[in-house]
């Protein structure tokens, strides 16, 4: 026998086999589209539809529908409906019976016109359901089953050719509807998921308002202790919040600033309350147990895992100062936290603007002289600037917030007379805004 | 007869619409000949000859979509007519059971004399 000869017997039985081999490598395709579909669709309903053209154009099926199991209950959700009448809805009831004998269906389909064991659950499924199926044209039933459950029901109609189903198509059906389920089943997960996340986001958000709320408290407490500072904490807060947020910052950072700020004085608690509420300017000693009160906040802070970063130190900081003046630790400009920067800021303002037991509270022109004094020895310079930007911007119109306004009473502030101070030592401090009146800007 | 780079060309031959494949016929292409078939039967035509001349491959999810069209057609009594079809879309066709849902013609020409005679030509791109 020559080679060529040979050859031709080699391939004798791939031209009987033709056929065959053609549909098989349409099967082959098609999974593969059906897997990669599965894959990759982020469009659930979308995905269950292309898998089912898919499924009815690798046999040659005219009409089809998938259709869901839901979760304890015995309805079902039509996901994709193909070549059925326009109105159908494809409701069908399949309680936990019925489930049960779809998993143990041999054959992996049911034929809808089979014999089926008398008063069997698929006998009682197939008298309530078979005359509806028939009259759209359904023939096959296969269930879609992952994991030992059907998730759902794949509903076939006719062959194209009006041929019968052969082993090999149900086959074929088989993988391919186990695809589908398997996407029911991963998008049923994904859902779970997300309600998971979801029901974590509300817990998180729940328990950070209780802890808002716990500071809220723990601030109360401790400016009852200091009978002449009611309302303190809650307003070094405050502030501190419109500076973070002039300055830039996120909405988290600023919450744990206004945290930070409403805890500052926590280690006051550790104080006696008659320096505290002394009616006098108290003395050396006395002055060195009050200057405590830091690192005491630091103390009683620091075993609290807080949702925020860094509130013990910005309350443990809140006294030190730029120049290496302050307490506890002397710090100077960059080892001081920019938080502990704010507070510090926010508690000075508020200290200055707020009656004190002996004395009254500062003017603002007097304020204003003050900052310009200790910036960049107190204070520093960003937080300053910040600090005027907001202030400027509401006593301008600017903004519709009246935050300061309601801190500072009604007849606190003149606009008229005030936002020049205020823009005059913006001038000073900002070197953009310097740049730009140096250049008619 | 125009073509856009996003729609399907067809044109009109009487109560004929013939509309035409692109090279490879998949979902999204098939949806969009599927929509085009359906403006044609809205519109009155009995026929719809489908114009494979450019198409290489078709894969499952159109033959799926093509079903579809037949069954709308044979709703409405209208008539399907595949044209210029290549030899091995003929047998996935054949395979599939497509086949015994049409009329197969060698070409578009041939496609449009199985009927009758058109009246006038309406060109039209969508």
């Amino acid at each position: 026998m020559d080679r060529f000869a040979f050859i031709g017997l080699l391939k004798l039985p791939f031209f009987f086999m033709e056929a065959n081999t053609q549909k098989l490598i349409h099967s082959f395709s098609a999974l593969a589209d059906l897997g990669q579909e599965i894959a990759d669709s982020g469009d659930f309903i979308e995905m269950v539809r292309t898998s089912l053209h898919l499924l009815l154009g690798t046999i040659g099926i005219r009409r089809g529908a998938v259709v869901e199991c839901l979760i304890h209950r015995e309805e079902t959700n039509t996901l994709a409906l193909w070549g059925l009448g326009e109105e159908y809805k494809a409701h069908l009831i399949v309680n936990e019976i019925d489930r049960e004998a779809f998993l143990g269906l041999s054959s992996g389909a049911l034929r809808i016109e089979s014999e089926v064991e008398p008063n069997s659950p698929l006998a009682l499924f197939l008298a309530r359901h078979r005359e509806e199926l028939a009259g759209q044209g359904i023939e096959l039933i296969v269930p879609t089953i992952v994991r030992g459950a059907v998730t759902g029901l794949v509903l076939l109609g006719r062959k194209a050719s009006d041929e019968a189903f052969t082993s090999e198509d149900i086959e074929v059906i088989r993988a391919m509807v186990r695809h589908i389920g398997v996407g029911i089943h991963t998008h049923r997960l994904l859902g779970e998921v997300k309600q998971r996340a979801e029901e974590n986001e509300r817990l998180y958000q729940d328990l950070r308002a209780i802890y808002r709320d716990t500071v809220r408290a723990f601030a109360a407490a401790i400016d009852v202790k200091d009978t002449y500072t009611q309302g303190h904490s809650e307003r070094v807060g405050k502030y501190s919040e419109i500076i973070a947020r002039e300055m830039g910052w996120g909405e988290n950072e600023v919450e744990g600033i206004a945290i930070a700020g409403y805890l500052h004085d926590i280690g006051k608690l550790a104080v006696e309350r008659k320096i505290i509420n002394a009616p006098y300017r108290i003395d050396a000693k006395e002055s060195s147990e009050l200057n405590r009160h830091p690192a005491a906040g630091f103390d009683i802070l620091s075993p609290i895992h807080h949702p925020y970063a860094d509130i013990p130190l910005m309350a443990k900081y809140h006294h030190e100062r730029l120049d290496g003046r302050g307490y506890p630790d002397g710090l100077t400009d960059t080892q001081i936290p920019i938080g502990a920067k704010i507070v510090a800021l926010a508690d000075s303002f508020d200290a200055m603007t707020t009656d004190r037991p002996y004395k009254t509270r500062r003017a603002f022109d007097s304020v204003i002289h003050d900052l310009r004094a200790n910036t960049g020895k107190q204070f520093d310079v960003q937080v300053v600037t910040a600090f005027c930007r907001a202030l400027l911007k509401e006593l301008t119109g600017e903004t519709k917030e009246r935050k300061f306004l309601k801190m500072l009473g009604k007849n606190y502030l003149d606009a008229e007379k005030d936002a020049p101070l205020l823009r005059e030592l913006l001038n000073e401090l900002d070197p953009n805004t310097q740049a730009a009146a140096a250049s008619g800007g | 007869m125009g073509e856009s780079v996003t729609d399907v060309r067809s044109h009109i031959v009487g109560t004929t619409a013939v509309v035409y494949a692109s090279d490879y016929l998949n979902k999204l292409t098939g949806e969009r000949i599927e929509r085009e078939c359906k403006k044609q039967l809205d519109s009155g035509c009995r026929t719809l000859v489908i114009d494979f001349s450019d198409t290489g491959i078709v894969n499952s999810i159109a033959v799926s979509i093509l079903l579809g069209i037949i069954d709308i057609a044979e709703k409405r009594e209208a008539r399907v007519v595949f044209s210029d079809v290549n030899d091995q879309t003929v047998q996935l066709f054949e395979m599939l059971g497509v086949i015994k849902h049409i009329v197969l013609a060698k070409d578009e020409q041939e496609a449009l004399n199985l009927f009758p005679p058109p009246t006038q030509t309406q060109a039209t791109s969508h």
